[in-house]
This record gives C-alpha cells, structure tokens and sequence, in this order.
C-alpha cells in the first residue's frame, strides 16, 4: 500500500533536471497522453520546434497547409477519439487563422489544447512583428486562455489547461508562450496533473431531489419524449442512456450533435431533431407531455420559434453547465449534473414501460414522411442523381460502421438524415457554428483518433474549396481519408434559401468548381467523377477498398431541395415536407 | 416584469484578463454597463467586481450563470437596490474665490454632507459619497457658481444579506465539497423558476 509518506518520498526522489520551457511543454503533453499534434511552424514558436525535433519518436506532428486545417484536424481527432486535440501554431497570422476553429470548438464543446507561440516578452505591446493581440481576440471563444512569460508557469498551466479543455463542459483552451519563455531554462522535477482548479467546478455532486422530481414526472407521463445532445457522448454515457431509455420504453430523438450516441437503428430512435431533422420527432415535441431533454443545449435550429416549443408539456433538462439550464427554454426540473452520474440514478428511479400507442404516433410520422420525402430522395425515379441514394448506397458498403464526417450545408444535412451508425462518435460535422471548409481537414484528424476505423469525409462542392489545400497534409502523412464530394454545382443550402423564400433569386449561388479528380491527381491521390446511377455503387467500392486516401466526386442533381423543413420564424410543429407546403 | 436596476457582484481569483472576459459577457449581448467597479475583497487574494446594469431579472440570472461558467470566476451574485448598500464617491473641483466671497456655496456645500479633500488658492475639491441622485444634485448646485471639474466613481456596495466569501471559499476548496455545496445554490434560490 502507498502511503503518504511513501508518496513523499518518492517525489523527493526525482532530481530536478535543467530543461526548456519549449520541452517542458512537450513534455506536459507526454504526461497528458497526446500522441499526435496538429500545426505549423513559424517564427515565434521555433524555440518548441526545435525542441520537438528530440521528441520526434515520442510525438507525431501532422504539418498541415494552414492553421485553420490543424484545428479542424485537432477536433476531428477529439471529437473520434475522445481524448484532447493538440494544435501548435505561430504568433500573429497564424493564431488569428486558428480563430474559426476555437469559435466551431466553443460552440461545439470539443476539447482542444493550442499552443501558440508569441513574440518576446518585452516586445509586447509595441506592434512587433507578427505581433497579435492573441489572447485578447479569443477571450470570448475559448473556454480558458492563458499568456505565458515565465517559462516556470508552463507545467502548471499546461497542467491546467488539459484538465479545463477535457473535464465539465468540454471546450478549447488557448496557451500563449511568449518566445523567452519557450527559450528560459528551468528546473524541472516532473510533470503533475492538475486535479482541482477552485474556481472551477467541472461538475457538481447530483443532488437527489431533483432526480426524484424527474423520475415522478417520467412515471406519470403519457407520452414522454427523449431528446440528446452532444452530452451523452462527451459523458460518455451511451451505454447509461440507452438502459435509460430501453427501461422507460422512451422514444429518444437527437440532435445533429447527439447523432450516433444511440445506433441510428435502435428500436427506440425515433431519428434526429432540427430544422432539416425527421418529421416524427419535430411534430411531436409539441405533442408528448413530458419532454427530457439530456446533454442538449436548445439551440435555435432544434427549437425553431420558442414560443411555439413544446408549450403543453413539462420539461426535464439534464445538462452538466447549469448556465444551459432556463437559458432557452425554462425547465420544469433541471437537473444539473453528468449525465453519466444523473442517468443510472435517474433509470433506477423509473418504471419498466412500454408506450405502443405513443411509438406508433412516431412511426405514422415516419411512414408519411417516407411516401412524401424518403422514398424519392433515396430511389428517385429522375434521371439525376441525389444526394441521398448516394448515402444509401454508402450505408450498404459501410454496414453503419464508418465514420462520416460532414461539412456543412445540404450534403451535411441529406448525410445527417440517412446515414446509418451503429456506434458512437461516428458523426463528425460542424454544428453549431456551420463552418463549411470543416470536414476536410475534421476528417484528417479523426483519421489519427481512430486509426482502425474508416473515415469518409462527405463534402459539398462549396465547402471543399475552403480547404482543399489539405489534400497537400493528405499527401505528405498518408492519413486513408475517403473523400466523398457530393456536387451540385451550386452553393446548395443557400440555393435553396433563395428559391424557396427568396423568389427564385440566385444571388451567387452558382459556383463552379475546378476538375477535383484533376486536383487531387496533382497532389497524388487517386480518384474519379461519376455521375451515372450505374456506376455509382462500383465507384464506391473502389473507394472503400482502395488503399490509402481516395477521392470521388459525385455529381448530383443541382437543384434538389431538403425536406423536411422547419422554415425559419416557424414552430416545430410547422414542419413542412415539400415546397407546395411552404 | 420590468427593467431595474441590479447590482452584480462577482468574486474572482486576480488574473489578468479576466476583466475583458468578464465585460465581454455584457456587451456580445449588447448590455450596457453603467457601473463597473474591481477591488480587492474581504478575504485575501480573492478579487471583487462590483457591476451596475439595468435590466429584466431573467437577463440578470442568465448572466451571472455565463459569468460564473467563466474559469476564473468563483461566484455572482446579483441584486436589487434594496437588497444591498452602496455608495458612490464624486469629486467636485471650484474656484476657491468663490467659496470664500459667497457664504451661501459653504452652506450649501455643508447640506450635501461635502468635505473638504483639497483647499488651494485657486481651487478647492470636494467630495461627496452617496448614492446618484445626491451626488448629482450637487452638481446643479455647483454649476452656477463655475464648477470647474466632476467626476464621480463606480458604485461600490455591500449585500446585506451575505455573511462574506470566507467560508464559501473554504467549500470551494475542497476537491468534493458537502452535498449543499454553494455551487447547488442556484438551484435552491430559484424555486419559484423550477416550479412544477
């Protein structure tokens, strides 16, 4: 047994050794687990460059071709992985180029840790070259940031900042090391890791009372309604939510963020939530009695009007930020907690039941919305190709067990309606921001989090141009990224905006595209263009079975809308299936 | 339900930056401050922000959650006028010449509770603590007689019904604080919020 005192002993064992602040940081990351680093060398950071050239068999570092692809690679990676995503980048231009993933990181609640570097200490402030503001600039999109001067500071806060991304809600972090302190030397005596911070509280103790509150509501309710968010798989909580549910009989919908948490096939998912989600779910939250909300944040796109949600019934919200609970749509009971504490008590609480009637009401929904909507989108009877059978078709080959990665647009949302996943952190896509230009660089990195499985990357025509350069990070590293282009010729969604309420007024829409299959034959991958139904699934194949990263574009019907809607300023029960209901 | 006045009181570590993280808070939601005020606080090294804002209730509670969500913020409070004391400190700058030729000024001067910081040849300052509407009569007060400087100081105030940070810190502490933790509070105030 180790006591305290055999604990003391053995720190005062270890012999402080001379390092720099550039290796204590490597070394912070090596005590963290970090395998794999995203970024991109420069001036102010050279000093942990350098040092990374020693731990170069320890730490894998992914050069990619611009610090927005590190950070979307870096989530990609913590989103498939589970674990913090690593992202080092340089002062100025580079720590502003890292603003667009901090914000999707924020807002998505992925943990991410970057290094930025930052110019002399005594140089700040005196607009030196690539000299930015860094800290002040991601104030409001990171969870936590930090300017470090002193290189004794970079164990503790780095220490810090690994337990603030990855505990409580998970989010980025920011650490700015000025190019003195990477370059200071300091006695070093081992790394620890930071456990308790007092002004932060990652998760409260779950108070009971309120659990007895939800289970009396849930034994009561005639209907209830499951919605889950994100919350369930960053708890990871899956295998306690679905005891959860599968106890309660309780028909559970998700969010784009919440999707595969559950198997899109599980007899009690009722399909996904949103303005583009299925007709069952959105119709009927405004008919269930009591509607329980877990690890879900009400965003907008999931509430459409607010005074128009789910008014008749009671609502029970889990979340671990008490700030989410009331914020949008007042709780009857809050639970504030993680739900991977809160569900095991609360499905001890509630009763064994069965809804026949209620689950029926959900699979009418599903029968009107598959003669209105599924059945054309997935074997159309037009010549052109959709967005949808192409899914399908992916769906046969991959068996649900890839994971998808999304951009965003119409592609993200036919992808997020017909994928099928039959395991958690599957689905890869920009949720909460909408950042089109994600899933490229996204798909690189969940490649490295989860090596054994198989990554395609589904992108939109527009969104792929954003960040096609990092073909170039696929072709030095060799990550197998499957590249699926779903193109339509236009800027999709907002096409669709333009058509249905804009009166048909395509205001530059139309984009056209370079030859992919040229461009990615430049960077030495293989690919190919169809755009005939009867080469669709063989082209599929062979990108599934090819070896190493692959590129096909498919080209779609240009004009194809996504249905269902829940038009903007509309309540969810407002849904509407095609255009003629509008 | 109306807009007031509330007073917010948040008790943070002492980190740089975190009064831009914090004021941020306020204006990404287009929320004016009308008074802000840092200062150290009853216990040591624990910082104190007093801020002034007019708004609904429901816009307070919701910010003081995004204020406490933040890293280095340990606890906000907010509350009503009547539910705290608090002072302003302002400072007036005349002509010595005039105080001293027109006994009416010193008399006036005497009713607003004004003392004396700084009596030179030229000019004299004074100074009043009170709340805004005293401080400010003063200044019509003054004006006719050459007020030539104003200024007056974030509000700084004191709940009446708080028996200070030392023992919540302590709670704060600890890695697993007691089951009525401070951090459950919120749930516990707000009963008329989580009404069944």
């Amino acid at each position: 047994m180790e006591t305290l005192e055999l604990k003391k002993q053995k720190v005062e064992e270890v012999k402080p050794i001379t390092i720099s602040g550039s290796a204590a940081v490597l070394e912070a990351f090596l005590a963290e687990g970090v395998d794999t680093i995203f970024g991109y060398p420069g001036g102010a950071i050279m000093p942990i460059y350098d040092a990374l050239y020693d731990y170069n068999n320890r730490l894998k570092h992914i050069l990619v071709r611009h610090e927005q692809g590190a950070i979307h690679a870096a989530q990609g990676y913590a989103r498939a992985s589970g674990k913090t995503g690593v992202v080092f980048a340089t002062s100025g231009p580079a720590a502003t180029n890292l603003v667009t993933g901090l914000a999707d990181a924020m807002i998505d609640s992925t943990p991410v840790v970057c290094v930025t570097g930052q110019v002399f200490a005594h140089l700040l402030g005196t607009d030196a070259f690539q000299e930015t503001d860094v800290i002040n600039i991601t104030t409001p999109i990171t969870k936590w940031n930090y300017q470090v001067t002193d290189a004794k500071e970079i164990p503790s806060v780095l220490a810090k900042a690994f337990h603030i991304a990855g505990t409580g809600r998970p989010g980025p972090v920011l650490i700015d090391i000025t190019k003195n302190a990477q370059l200071q030397m300091i006695e070093y005596s081992g790394y620890e890791k930071c456990t308790h911070i007092r002004s932060y509280r990652p998760k409260p103790i779950v108070r009971k009372e309120y659990i007895e509150e939800a289970a009396k509501l849930i034994n009561e309710a005639k209907k209830p309604f499951v919605i889950f968010g994100q919350g369930v798989i960053l708890g990871k909580a899956e295998k306690e939510f679905t005891k959860f549910i599968e106890k309660g009989g309780l028909p559970a919908a998700w969010t784009i963020m919440g999707m595969s948490a559950i198997p899109t096939n599980h007899p009690l998912a009722v399909g996904m939530l949103g303005m583009h989600g299925n007709y069952g779910p959105n119709l009927l939250t405004n008919e269930c009695d009591v509607l329980i909300a877990v690890g879900m944040r009400f965003d907008d796109r999931v509430t459409g009007r607010l005074d128009k949600y789910a008014k008749q019934a009671k609502v029970i919200h889990l979340d671990i930020d008490p700030a989410e609970i009331d914020k949008n749509v007042k709780a009857t009971v809050g639970v504030w907690g993680d739900c991977k504490e809160t569900l095991p008590l609360l499905t001890e609480l509630i009763q064994q039941k069965v809804y026949p009637q209620w689950l029926k009401q959900f699979k009418d929904c599903t029968t009107k919305e598959e003669d209105k909507v599924i059945k054309e989108e997935l074997n159309p009877s037009k010549d052109e190709l959709t967005m949808g059978e192409v899914i399908k078709l992916l769906n046969d080959l991959t068996k649900g067990e890839a994971i998808i990665v999304t951009d965003v647009g119409q592609h993200q949302m036919v992808a997020c309606r017909y994928a099928q996943m039959n395991q958690s952190k599957s689905n890869i896509t920009s949720g909460g921001l909408g950042t089109m230009g994600f899933a490229l660089p996204a798909a690189i990195g969940a490649k490295y989090g989860a090596p054994d499985r198989t990554v395609v990357a589904i992108i939109g025509d527009g969104g792929v141009q954003m960040t096609i350069q990092e073909l170039g990070t696929i072709m030095q590293f060799k990550p197998d990224v499957k590249i699926l282009i779903l193109n339509n010729s236009f800027l999709g969604m907002v096409r669709q905006w333009q058509e249905l309420f804009h009166q048909n007024r395509y205001s530059f829409v139309d984009i056209t595209s370079p030859d992919f299959v040229q461009v990615a034959k430049g960077y030495y991958i293989d690919g190919q263009s169809v755009n005939e139904r009867s080469k669709l699934k063989g082209a599929l194949e062979t990108m599934l079975n090819h070896k190493g990263s692959y590129l096909l574009e498919v080209k779609v019907g240009k004009e194809n809308n996504v249905f269902p809607m829940v038009p903007q300023g509309r309540g969810v029960a407002e849904i509407v299936l095609c255009k003629e209901e509008l | 339900m109306q807009k007031q006045e509330f007073t917010i009181t948040v008790y943070t570590e002492n980190q740089v930056g975190l009064l831009n993280r914090i004021a941020i808070i306020f204006s990404r939601r287009k929320i004016n401050i009308e008074s802000l005020n840092t200062s150290p606080s009853e216990v040591d090294s624990v910082h104190r922000f007093t801020i002034v804002i007019n708004e609904y209730e429901e816009v307070v509670r919701k910010l003081c959650r995004q204020i406490e969500k933040q890293v280095d913020v340990l606890k906000a409070y907010y509350n009503t006028n009547d539910e705290i004391v608090w002072q302003e400190l302002a400072m007036y700058k005349v002509p010595t010449d005039v105080i001293a030729e027109e006994v009416k000024v010193e008399r006036l001067l005497s009713q607003h509770g004004a003392k004396a910081v700084v009596i030179r040849k030229d000019y004299t300052v004074f100074e009043v603590s009170g709340h805004r509407e005293e401080t400010d009569k003063l200044i019509e007060v003054l004006e006719p007689f050459g007020l030539i400087e104003f200024v007056r100081s974030a509000r700084v105030a004191i709940i009446k019904n708080s028996d200070g940070f030392h023992s919540k810190l302590k709670e704060f502490e600890y890695k697993e604080p007691g089951e009525h933790a401070v951090e459950n509070e919120f749930l516990d105030k707000n009963q008329e919020v989580f009404s069944m």
